[in-house]
């Protein structure tokens, strides 16, 4: 063999400036145009195309039209459900969180790399989700200290707790407080990153193993293959469901911003 | 790992392409389209529950309407009923009364028949006393030789038609 087959599983996630962006800058900050910036880019395109094909205001709704409402609604059902009618105002934030988050992780999965073109998936760098947890978060303290001033401490000692334990109570429920927004940016990040690496392992698997002969492309490259093939349906079902998490989650904490307990 | 081995290098650009993409998603997708399309729902929802509303208001008048057709119909029925109980009534009197005509008229020929019958009897007896007495006046000529006058031939026959 000329060449020694080598996947390193890790490189999908590498960031690299492209179209020679390398050197754009603001403020002596590098903001090149990067792979991971042209997929966010794509998913924004694509959700707006697929949100526009949803508006055509029909009385009788066509085939997409439905899917974009079923889309609304289930956002909307979901805030009535956690947040109560005070929830309707989050709507376009939600859905946006949850359709960017779901078009990201799909189009990551696309097998695109058939065509010659890596997807990348962004949702997979804790820059990137951390950007959202941060904002949902950033959501949270504005709503709560607007709407309840200082009274949103309250949030922090739950009802019946008895005096002498306020303070260790207090203290445990602002760390859990804290930890939220690392907590929903990591979830995603690592769902994403370790869905796409046990795929990246498998498909190596199966290169190696169709390198090193044929019986051990039957022993190992075969059933990874297969296993490969479920895999996917799996990481097309945490696709979604990270992104309803993220989406729940941030309705959740929106609910104790708006309604304390 | 790149996503830490990358950090320092990527982290500014990685921000600030994510709000940048996620910003533009947020006022184009959810503040620009996505209330439009609830609206267009809620109209939606709202159309149907009118044309709910409208069914049943034109249910509930096809059923008042129905149940005062009931009621004019019964009314009629009733009317009509009386109607006709009242013609039964005219007819049965009316053929009371002619069949009372009937047999007064029947009575009255009847009755004139008989006298009539009567009279052609009693007529009939006078031309009968009348030969009898003729035939006795002849009799009595021939076989006693006697002769017998109009008048006593018919006393005689007389009491024979008489005890008759």
């Amino acid at each position: 063999m000329a060449v020694e087959a080598k996947v390193d599983p890790m490189h999908q996630f590498a960031i690299e400036p492209l179209f020679g962006s390398s050197n754009w800058a603001i403020a002596g900050h590098n903001v090149a145009f990067t792979n991971s910036a042209l997929w966010m880019a794509l998913a924004t395109v694509v959700l707006v195309v697929f949100v526009l094909g949803g508006l055509k205001r029909e009385v009788v709704p066509g085939r997409w039209q439905m899917a974009v409402e079923s889309f609304t609604g289930f956002i909307d059902s979901m805030l009535a459900t956690n947040v109560g009618p005070n929830g309707k105002k989050y709507v376009p934030y939600i859905f946006s969180l949850f359709m960017f988050i779901l078009f990201a992780n799909f189009l990551g999965l696309m097998p695109l790399g058939l065509f010659g073109i890596h997807p990348f998936t962004f949702t997979s760098h804790f820059t990137a989700t951390g950007v959202l947890s941060i904002m949902s978060f950033a959501i949270v303290l504005v709503v709560g200290f607007a709407k309840h001033k200082l009274h949103f401490f309250s949030l922090f000692v739950p009802h019946g707790t008895p005096v002498a334990m306020v303070p260790p109570i207090f203290f445990v429920e602002l760390i859990s407080f804290l930890v939220r927004p690392f907590s929903l940016g990591l979830r995603l990040f690592v769902a994403m990153m370790a869905g796409h690496v046990l795929l990246e392992v498998l498909s190596s698997f199966v290169i190696s193993g169709g390198n090193a002969g044929p019986i051990l492309f039957a022993v190992a490259g075969v059933p990874s293959f297969v296993l490969m093939v479920g895999i996917c349906a799996l990481e097309i079902l945490v696709a979604g469901i990270q992104a309803y998490v993220f989406a729940l989650l941030t309705c959740v904490y929106l609910n104790d911003a708006e309604n304390l307990h | 790992m790149p996503q830490i081995s990358q950090l320092a290098d990527t982290y500014f650009s990685q921000v600030f392409w994510m709000l940048v993409f996620f910003g533009l998603t947020f006022f184009i997708v959810g503040r620009g389209m996505v209330p439009k399309v609830m609206a267009t729902m809620a109209d939606r929802n709202q159309r149907i529950a009118a044309d709910l509303a409208a069914a049943e208001a034109g249910r509930a008048a096809a059923e008042a309407e129905q149940e005062a057709w009931f009621e004019t119909e019964a009314q009629q029925r009733a009317r009509a009923h009386e109607l006709v109980s009242a013609a039964k009534h005219q007819a049965a009197q009316a053929t009371y009364t002619s069949l009372a005509d009937a047999s007064a008229r029947i009575d009255a020929q009847v009755s004139a028949a008989e006298t009539r019958i009567n009279d052609a009897r009693k007529a009939a007896l006078g031309e009968f006393e009348v030969i009898a007495a003729d035939v006795t006046q002849d009799i009595a000529q021939r076989v006693a030789g006697l002769s017998v006058s109009a008048d006593d031939a018919r006393g005689a026959v007389k009491g024979a038609f008489a005890h008759g």
